[in-house]
């Protein structure tokens, strides 16, 4: 592993994923732009098919098919992994970049004893003995925690739990030492007893290996405490940007706001409504001409259905960035509210139910 | 496991049964007289001695008492001789077997070993020029008979290129190469079409695992595409091929019949199509019955290969 332990370890830049399909082109991704620095976690938070999972994959490449095209830049360690080989890619995979998916029923081959998937690729990038592999193994199984690891490694995975199957999964992606992993949707799968333990984990993992982590989710209740920074992604694009605590100490952009509500909380009392985003995520082939999240908020205005705005930061903070003309909190967002609730408008008359009435 | 084979073995018996009562039927339909293969033609003439005859084997009982009394002896493994030959239809069966048993073998092998690697190939370079030329090479395979192909094998490396006889047999006790140079041009045409399906078969299967989650995290790990494909894909992609193999056992040796006719090999077929045209009966159900648990035997045995190949099946028996 070349450089230190500080510095950009990831830098994208203006990244866009586009699958072709007879329809027309899925504009998966549109224009995503971060940095990562090394040992540092990111968060990427949207509901399903707001192209984080496709995001995730451009940048490790691991888009299969023909009819994928990735465009822009992301350099990893100095290097521009779109450009890269092939056989580049696959020198990189596992000693340097690994990822954790989101099923572990599907992500483990049933056919392979659990063995054999925890130390192929550790044989093939380090070239140890079996008998080398194995104690590592071993010792990676009993890292994650799992009870009895020498006889684990004779198990098929039909023979461990879900829980069980993502321990090994998680052990399998530490292999090789990565100094960059990605987790997709790690716990959404597993029950949510399990959930937990699986993010604790992860979350111990990176902090002693000192290694970078993408945690992508649903889930903003997942990224909270656990990431440095945050992305919110809408439509494939990033709507909000912003470390972690600022995000959260200041949420900006709506649908950041929506996700949040929509987070069911046990501390309310119980049959609470709970404030589901109305309508349906946009068509990717032929994306809304202005703010892509226009048609579901409850803030809009003329001007948000006809000028997408741009992702910037406002006032004071720099690291904070959101793509919004009526940020939540604003004056605009207000007064263009309280003329939605009037004018009958679904999503805000949800809001304005789900918060009691107040308008 | 136990209950497993138990269940086979009283399925296994079922289907005999069923099969050499049809088998029986169908003989007897058959349009002759054993009677002519049992007295020359001149000697027919005799009316009391034909009648004698027929008392002593039997032939003017009703059918289901003839039937019955083949399958009371055959349950006792005595399968009754041979009209024709007068040779136990037991000694025939283990005479003639190598031959067949050879030529299946090495058909099935043949076929699984090219079909493999050239349905893994298309599968791999699904929509380019490689997958185009193995699903046009399998398509002809498939579109040409057994006996066709045959013939045309005979026409070029026998006739032509002088490299292969034409016909006969060379046991493997003549010696390994020249055992091979008699069996490679027969097994070679039944194969054809046997490398086709399975070709098919592996594909569209390996086309499916590529799609796995379980192959994207293959190649997440940087293993290298052909240790992926052959160490990770191949088995779960195996299933079908299985099956597809067991089940055409059974075509296979209805080709065995038509190839070892038209290369003269001495082997089960041939004497099956001797015994039909002599009205050989007890032969024709002896062979037949033979072949029928054959096939009910391999395929108990594929699923016994299941068990080994998928470890999720072990456990549901």
């Amino acid at each position: 592993m070349s450089g230190g332990t500080v510095g950009t370890l990831l830098e994208v830049r203006d990244l866009h994923t586009t699958f072709s399909i007879p329809a027309g082109d899925v504009r998966a991704v549109r224009g995503v732009s971060f940095d990562l620095e090394r040992g540092r976690t990111l968060g990427i938070v949207g509901e399903s098919g707001s192209g984080k999972t496709v995001l995730a994959r451009s940048i490790m490449r691991l888009n299969i098919g023909t009819n994928v095209t990735t465009t822009g830049t992301a350099t990893f360690d100095g290097r521009d992994v779109l450009s890269l080989p092939h056989a580049a890619m696959q020198d990189l995979w596992g000693p340097e970049m690994a990822m954790v998916f989101q099923d572990p029923m599907t992500a483990l081959n049933p056919l392979v004893r659990v063995g054999r998937q925890l130390t192929e690729h550790l044989r093939h990038h380090l070239g140890v003995s079996k008998a080398e592999a194995d104690r590592t193994a071993v010792e990676l199984l009993r890292e994650v925690r799992i009870p009895e690891p020498e006889a684990r490694l004779r198990a098929y995975p039909h023979e461990l739990s879900g829980g069980m199957r993502q321990r090994v999964c998680i052990a399998i992606a530490l292999a090789c030492a990565p100094s960059l992993l990605f987790a997709d949707e790690p716990t959404t799968a597993l029950d949510v007893t399990v959930q937990h333990q699986i993010l604790n984990l992860l979350g111990r993992e990176q902090a002693d290996r000192d290694m970078a982590m993408v945690l992508v989710t649903h889930d903003l209740g997942v990224v909270a405490g656990r990431t440095d920074e945050t992305l919110v992604m809408y439509a494939g694009t990033v709507v909000e940007q912003a470390p972690t605590r600022a995000l959260f100490a200041d949420m900006r952009h709506p649908y950041s706001e929506a996700l949040l509500r929509s987070i069911p909380r046990t501390n309310r009392p119980s049959h609470t409504r709970l404030a589901a985003i109305t309508g349906r995520p946009p068509d990717l082939i032929a994306p809304p001409a202005g703010c892509a999240f226009s048609p579901r908020c409850p803030y809009a205005q003329d001007r948000c259905h006809e000028e997408a705005p741009p992702l910037a930061p406002s006032g004071g903070d720099a690291s904070h960035a959101f793509a919004c003309w009526t940020p939540v909190g604003s004056p605009e967002a207000a007064e263009s509210f309280a003329r939605n609730v009037a004018d009958g408008l679904p999503s805000a008359v949800a809001v304005d139910l789900a918060s009691g009435g107040a308008s | 496991m136990l209950p497993f084979i138990a269940k086979r073995i009283v399925r296994l018996a079922a289907t005999l049964v069923a099969v050499s009562f049809l088998t029986f039927l169908l003989v007897n339909l058959l349009p002759g007289d054993a009677i002519n293969a049992l007295i020359p033609i001149d000697a027919q003439q005799d009316r009391e001695f034909v009648e004698q005859v027929r008392e002593e084997w039997g032939l003017n009982d009703p059918m289901l008492v003839r039937y019955a009394r083949w399958l009371g002896d055959a349950a006792t493994g005595d399968f009754g001789d041979s009209i024709v030959t007068s040779r136990t239809v037991s000694d025939e069966i283990f005479h003639r077997l190598p031959v067949t048993a050879e030529l299946m073998l090495v058909t099935v092998g043949l076929s699984v070993l090219l079909a493999v690697p050239l349905g893994v190939a298309a599968a791999y370079r699904e929509g380019t020029r490689v997958d185009q030329f193995v699903s046009g090479l399998s398509q002809v395979f498939l579109s040409i008979p057994g006996f066709v192909a045959g013939l045309f094998l005979i026409y070029v490396f026998a006739m032509k290129l002088g490299w292969l006889p034409a016909t006969g047999w060379n046991r493997l006790s003549d010696g390994l190469l020249d055992n091979l140079k008699t069996v490679i041009l027969p097994a070679l045409s039944l194969a054809l079409i046997e490398i086709a399906v399975y070709t098919r078969v592996v594909r569209s299967d390996v086309i499916g695992t590529l799609q796995e989650t379980y192959v994207l995290s293959a190649r997440s790990k940087g293993l290298k595409d052909r240790y992926i494909l052959f160490r990770h894909c191949l088995r779960p992609s195996s299933l079908t091929l299985i099956t597809v193999v067991g089940l055409n056992i059974g075509s296979l040796l209805g080709g065995t019949v038509v190839v070892e006719f038209l290369f003269a090999m001495p082997g089960l077929g041939k004497r099956l199509l001797d015994a039909i045209f002599q009205r050989d009966f007890m032969m024709v159900q002896g062979i037949t019955v033979f072949i029928a648990t054959v096939y009910v035997a391999v395929n108990t045995l594929v699923d016994l290969v299941y068990m080994v190949v998928d470890p999720r099946i072990r456990k549901a028996d």
